[in-house]
């Protein structure tokens, strides 16, 4: 009888992801324990803690992981710089993120609805409005999807990464349910991205299917080694792989939000509360093209050196949807009149500038991914965190705050999202309007922004690898980005804000469903949420566009993000040096 | 000299510092604004002073310090980096900008007391002494250039910055266009010969292009670059710095520029930017010097510059106007010398020095002239005002010698160098050493004339000729202090740096020790010949105005007066030969524009407004659709991998 023997592990390597999860698993457990009134500041201050220790992790395994990758728990996390890397973008973005979600503006209230589960509109729901009851467990539920999403970028075994997959997923699809406005919607878009990811999934793990029945292992690096060494029945049967990794492509390009897999992309940042939008917009994006690249190189190595077709197959594959995705992104996105869903068509186009990258399959994809993810990943934060800032506010018209108070004037309601509403928002809030400028001009490209540097890298990829036609068209596509970019610019700084603003207090927008019912008219029927009370717009009322004050997370995130986009784009060196060094995909 | 090194960038961090505070601070920086403008100009100053007395104690060879700071991207054979080049040539202008460029953000303060945008003033002001570090600190011809640009958009934003409430705002505001866009043409010049530059060498760096030219001492034939390619490049320098230093074709807009406030005329005008194109042309030496046509076409722009400069100064009656054509002149001179070899470089940025003291001085007497007569500028209704603005009189009466060249003060040292630096025969071609020797001899003649000439009609003559109600008086100790420094300099600084040759000594590093060449005639010959000349000349002008009556209106005067008081007909000449055949050209290409390539382009976001609203369709909102969409992308993905790689492989 052979007696057993416990396994050697490297705890050092794992402990990143060890903080994070375990911190989320104590997270539970302060719901369960901690007093209700405590329990807010608590979670906050571990979620915030884990993410920052499991960077001081990463901090200290980088030089050794940048000497030798390792691969521990008998491969199935595979340590490589790249993997590490993308973590450490993952805890910083995951970090910032975290301060937007736990910030309660001037309003005291956050994002977050009082009791998610409550159905919409019903008594049980304004019970718990006005209870002042908190929901403290999207702290455990931000931490388990930024958990997974670390593991998604570091394993080699692709049953780990469904599995990643789907830890980093069902948080996400319960964190889009929450938001305290537009309550329908917000439930719309988790039915929406649940149903759409769980397709994805099924055809991720058909694809793995399809690969374990061709080479007998799930193990991506086995699968190179024994390609190259003849191992595998390779005549008549590649179509099995070239399926296989094809339908995997397709589960992490949903997840990148690339097209024709992107349709969720603007219903589910829309609908989501936008702290949420933010994180997941920087963090999922993160991940999703970590694995994917390393899935791709990986296949690729073995791939290349037994059949060169199937290479340029998968090649083809990246390149249609690159231009799809650009193509979509750009033009499609150039005609909303939403800022979230403007938002998330840029997400989409960045996919695509991102995929343009990939497609040169050269040796440089690596540091300059990585320096893309990080770049765009904190433009991301910053915008969906201003736009958090930006809200409604409900006035009687001839009772300003001088004429005698009119019970429940002058109260806040939601978001602003139009990009009409935003006009004149210049002269309102000069600071916040610098900082989205540059969030914006990051996005588009503007050099001195670390987003001109990290495009750059991207097309420099695509022509490294003889795409010279790709990174034109990449180019192409970026100057049509930034003709919408520049438009809400336009909008925001040289468009006086309307002298009266729109007299309908919702507009007839059947999804945006604010909490109860939609008002409509001078029957005065619906009810918006606003600070702790019900309120109630009438026709005779307008709604004016306000900026609501940070309690401070929000704003250190901000100028966090835009002093890095600042810093990026003067001294991208940097981090170009660091993730210069992450440029292994093999242990 | 390596442990201070790391202060080097501070020279132009404070200034820059400055400025942002004082624009993106608003109305909160008011109160105090213009002394935090002060301060950080005189924080770069004491930086400079650390910076060069560290340089005299080390050994001359290596005087030459390239520091650099951060390469900002590096992709395939272009390394952007930015550095600073610190040696003597630098380090002179340095202590030059700030030095004086602090005197003059004293008295602005002053001078600007009522101006209710006096933050937005020193704003700009700081922006420029940081722009202006820039350029002379660079240590290529890149980082240069933002400099070059810096200061260009800083002169830009001073000679229009009275552009509103005022009855000559219109004036201004086309003042500072039109400086704005002749120097655009000479930066289009800086561009090019980058661009030449780096196809030939690979590089702008200063450290790079230059020896590059120079070869490696074992004959012409070891430089990367050819006689040819040197001459274009030198030509393309030298455009733009005609554009910069106002020299002829390019000087129309210097004289409109004295549109802004005098402590700009000053600094910018006078002292320190206009003479950047001096600057670039001694510090190309090397390419010039490989190539003796350009070295030709530079000093004769320079020779005609001088004469026309000095020409145009007999004539005008507004003094800051005359002060501008003298600028123009001076400017001719350092130009000349600068053509002249290693010979004349350090003349040429001697006579810089110096100028920039003595003018400086000069245009803030004009200032202080002006504040007291209510911002008359008109010489003709001047007159007499030695006895009520005593120290500005004095001060400027130090710059008049010097300008003059009277010995001992600074103006005998440096421009007699050039003088003397122009009869240098030039082998083959034996006419040149009389030709531009007796232009700068003439030139010294004129200035004598015209210098006198707006002394005596501002301060001397029998009787005041002034408008009613003037109430001449000295202005506010900040005014009058940076004019006594300033005076100092103009009588003393020559003497110092020149006897036993002490500035060209300190420059040997950077320009090379010139061989030493008798003029055609013996030296003490045309020092007795200038100074005869000079003196004739200031003598006449003397009888003129100071003896004569000076008519309050300005008598018609001869052909040529008339040409000169319309600055030779500068502007009617870039008017027939340049702006009307642009207009044509641009109304043709405007027509061009508007019926081909617009409607051309205005096609293209049609388009895209309308795919994306097709596409929006798309976006129905139903899961349902949107699967289907997934799947059939999959299959649709699938095929065309499959057709692709296919019909490829068919071929």
């Amino acid at each position: 009888m052979t007696e057993f023997v416990a396994p050697e592990i490297d705890w050092l390597a794992l402990a990143p992801l060890i903080v994070v999860l375990g911190a989320g698993v104590v997270g539970v457990l302060v719901e369960a324990f901690v007093p209700a009134k405590a329990r807010r500041v608590t979670q906050i201050v571990l979620t915030l803690a884990a993410l920052a220790g499991g960077f001081a992790f990463i901090a200290v395994l980088w030089p050794q992981i940048v000497a030798q990758p390792v691969q521990v728990v008998g491969g199935s996390v595979t340590l490589t710089p790249f993997a590490l890397g993308t973590q450490g973008i993952i805890a910083v973005l995951a970090f910032l993120g975290v301060l937007v979600v736990a910030d309660r503006t001037a309003t005291g209230q956050d994002a977050f609805a009082p009791a998610a589960s409550a159905v919409p509109g019903t008594s049980y729901e304004d019970l718990a409005r006005r209870s002042g009851l908190e929901q403290t467990e999207i702290y455990p539920l931000l931490l388990f999807a930024a958990g997974g999403m670390m593991l998604f970028a570091s394993t080699d075994d692709l049953i780990v990464m469904f599995i990643a997959l789907e830890v980093l997923s069902l948080p996400l699809y319960v964190l889009c349910a929450t938001a305290r406005r537009r309550r329908l919607l917000s439930q719309e878009a988790a039915a929406k991205y649940f149903l759409l990811g769980a397709f994805a999934s099924a055809l991720f793990i058909f694809g793995v299917a399809l690969i374990y029945g061709f080479a007998g292992t799930v193990r991506l690096l086995e699968i190179a080694t024994a390609m190259q060494q003849g191992g595998l029945p390779l005549d008549g049967m590649s179509g099995l792989l070239v399926a296989g990794v094809l339908l995997v492509t397709v589960g992490l390009l949903f997840k990148v939000g690339a097209v024709p897999f992107h349709a969720w992309t603007p219903d589910v940042y829309t609908g989501a509360p936008t702290p949420i939008t933010g994180f997941m917009a920087a963090c999922t994006k993160a991940a999703a093209v970590a694995a994917l690249v390393e899935v791709l190189y990986r296949v690729s190595i073995g791939v290349q050196a037994v059949d060169p077709e199937i290479m340029r197959q998968l090649q083809v594959v990246i390149v249609v949807v690159a231009v799809l995705t650009m193509a979509v992104g750009t033009v499609v996105g150039s005609v909303q009149s939403d800022v979230k869903r403007l938002l998330a068509y840029s997400s989409i186009a960045h996919a695509g500038f991102l995929l343009v990258g990939i497609a040169g399959f050269s040796s440089q994809v690596q540091s300059s991914t990585l320096f893309y993810l990080l770049s765009y990943g904190i433009a991301t934060i910053g915008a969906f965190a201003v736009v958090t800032l930006v809200r409604e506010r409900r006035v009687t018209p001839g009772s300003g705050e001088h004429n005698g108070p009119v019970e429940d004037d002058g109260v806040v309601l939601g978001e602003a999202t139009e990009i009409a509403q935003w006009a004149g928002l210049g002269r309102k809030a000069p600071w916040l309007t610098a900082a989205f400028a540059l969030f914006l001009l990051s996005m588009a490209g503007i050099p001195l922004t670390a987003g001109f540097i990290a495009k750059f890298g991207a097309f420099t990829g695509a022509t490294s690898g003889g795409l010279w036609w790709l990174a034109v068209l990449g180019v192409l596509a970026s100057v049509v980005a930034v003709a919408f970019y520049l438009r809400l610019l336009v909008v925001m700084v040289f468009q006086p804000a309307p002298i009266t603003p729109g007299v309908e207090p919702a507009r007839d927008d059947s999804p945006r469903v604010e909490t109860g019912a939609v008002s409509t008219g001078s029957t005065s029927a619906g009810s918006a949420t606003a600070t702790m009370t019900k309120v109630q717009v009438t026709a005779a009322q307008r709604v004016e566009v306000t900026v609501v004050r940070s309690r401070g997370p929000a704003a250190l995130a901000i100028a966090v993000c835009a002093i890095a986009t600042v810093i990026l784009g003067v001294f991208p060196s940097l981090v170009l040096d660091l993730a210069q060094e992450a440029s292994k995909f093999v242990p | 000299m390596n442990d201070v090194i790391g202060l080097a960038p501070w020279l132009i961090g404070f200034p820059l510092i400055g400025a942002a505070i004082l624009l993106l601070g608003g109305k909160a920086t008011d109160r105090w604004g213009h002394w935090l403008g002060v301060l950080a100009s005189a924080a770069s100053g004491v930086v400079g002073f650390i910076l060069m007395f560290r340089m005299i104690g080390t050994p001359a060879e290596e005087r030459s310090i390239d520091h650099h700071l951060w390469t900002w991207l590096s992709a395939g054979g272009l390394d952007v980096d930015l550095g600073i080049r610190l040696d003597p040539l630098s380090l002179t202008f340095v202590m030059l900008v700030t030095f004086v460029g602090t005197l003059i953000h004293v008295y602005s303060v002053a001078y600007m007391d009522h101006d209710p945008h006096r933050r937005r003033f020193f704003a700009y002001l700081n922006l420029f002494v940081a722009a202006m570090l820039t350029l002379v600190l660079a240590d290529s011809y890149l980082l240069l250039f933002v400099g070059w640009e810096g200061v260009g958009l800083a002169s830009y934003l001073l000679i229009g910055f009275w552009d509103t409430g005022r009855p000559s705002a219109r004036e201004n505001a086309v003042a500072a266009k039109k400086a704005f866009v002749m120097n655009r043409i000479g930066d289009m010049g800086l561009i090019a010969a980058m661009a030449l530059m780096f196809s030939a060498v690979g590089s702008v760096r200063f450290a790079d292009v230059l020896p590059a030219v120079a070869g490696d001492g074992t004959g012409p034939a070891s430089a990367l670059i050819s006689t040819g390619t040197a001459t274009a490049i030198g030509l393309c320098l030298l455009l733009a710095a005609c554009g910069k230093s106002a020299q002829f074709p390019l000087q129309a807009w210097l004289g409109d520029a004295m549109a802004g406030p005098t402590p700009v005329s000053a600094l910018i005008h006078a002292a320190t930017m206009v003479t950047a194109g001096v600057y670039l042309m001694v510090r190309s030496g090397p390419i010039l010097e490989a190539a003796p046509t350009a070295q030709l076409v530079v000093v004769i722009v320079g020779a005609v510059t001088l004469l026309f400069g000095a020409v145009v100064g007999t004539a005008k009656d507004d003094i800051k106007k005359a002060l501008a054509a003298s600028t123009m002149s001076q400017i001719g001179y350092m130009m000349l010398a600068a053509g002249l070899g290693p010979a004349g470089y350090a003349f040429a940025i001697f006579h810089l020095l110096t100028h920039g003291f003595f003018k400086a001085g000069l245009f803030l007497g004009a200032g202080s002239v002006m504040h007291a007569m209510s911002d008359q500028t008109d010489m003709r209704r001047f007159g007499g005002l030695s006895r009520f603005l005593p120290i500005t009189w004095i001060t400027m009466g130090l710059g008049w010698l010097a300008i003059l060249g009277i010995p001992p003060f600074s103006g005998f040292w440096s421009k007699d160098g050039i003088i003397e630096a122009a009869f240098i025969p030039v082998e083959g071609q034996p006419w040149r050493a009389w030709v531009f020797g007796t232009v700068a001899v003439l030139g010294a003649a004129i200035t004598a004339f015209y210098m006198t000439r707006l002394f005596f009609m501002t301060f001397g003559g029998r009787r005041p000729r002034w408008t009613e109600g003037q109430h001449p008086h000295e202005g506010s100790p900040l005014m009058w202090w940076p004019l006594v420094f300033l005076g100092v300099g103009s009588a003393a600084l020559g003497a110092v740096l020149g006897i036993g040759g002490t500035f060209t000594t300190w420059l040997e590093p950077v320009v090379g020790q010139a061989e030493h060449h008798e003029p055609v005639l013996p030296v003490p010959v045309i020092i007795t010949v200038t100074l005869v000349v000079v003196v004739l000349g200031a003598l006449l002008a003397f009888r003129m105005y100071a003896v004569q009556l000076v008519p309050e209106e300005a008598p018609r005067g001869s052909v040529l007066t008339r040409a000169a008081r319309r600055d030779l007909y500068q502007d009617a000449a870039n008017e027939t030969l340049v702006v009307l055949p642009a207009h044509g050209v641009a109304r043709l290409v405007q027509v061009g524009d508007r019926d081909v390539v617009d409607r051309g382009w205005g096609v293209l976001p049609q388009a895209v407004s309308w795919f994306g609203a097709v596409f929006r369709k798309a976006q129905s909102g139903y899961v349902r659709s949107y699967a289907a969409g997934m799947a059939g992308g999959v299959l649709v993905i699938a095929a065309v991998a499959w057709l692709v790689v296919g019909l490829g492989g068919a071929q």
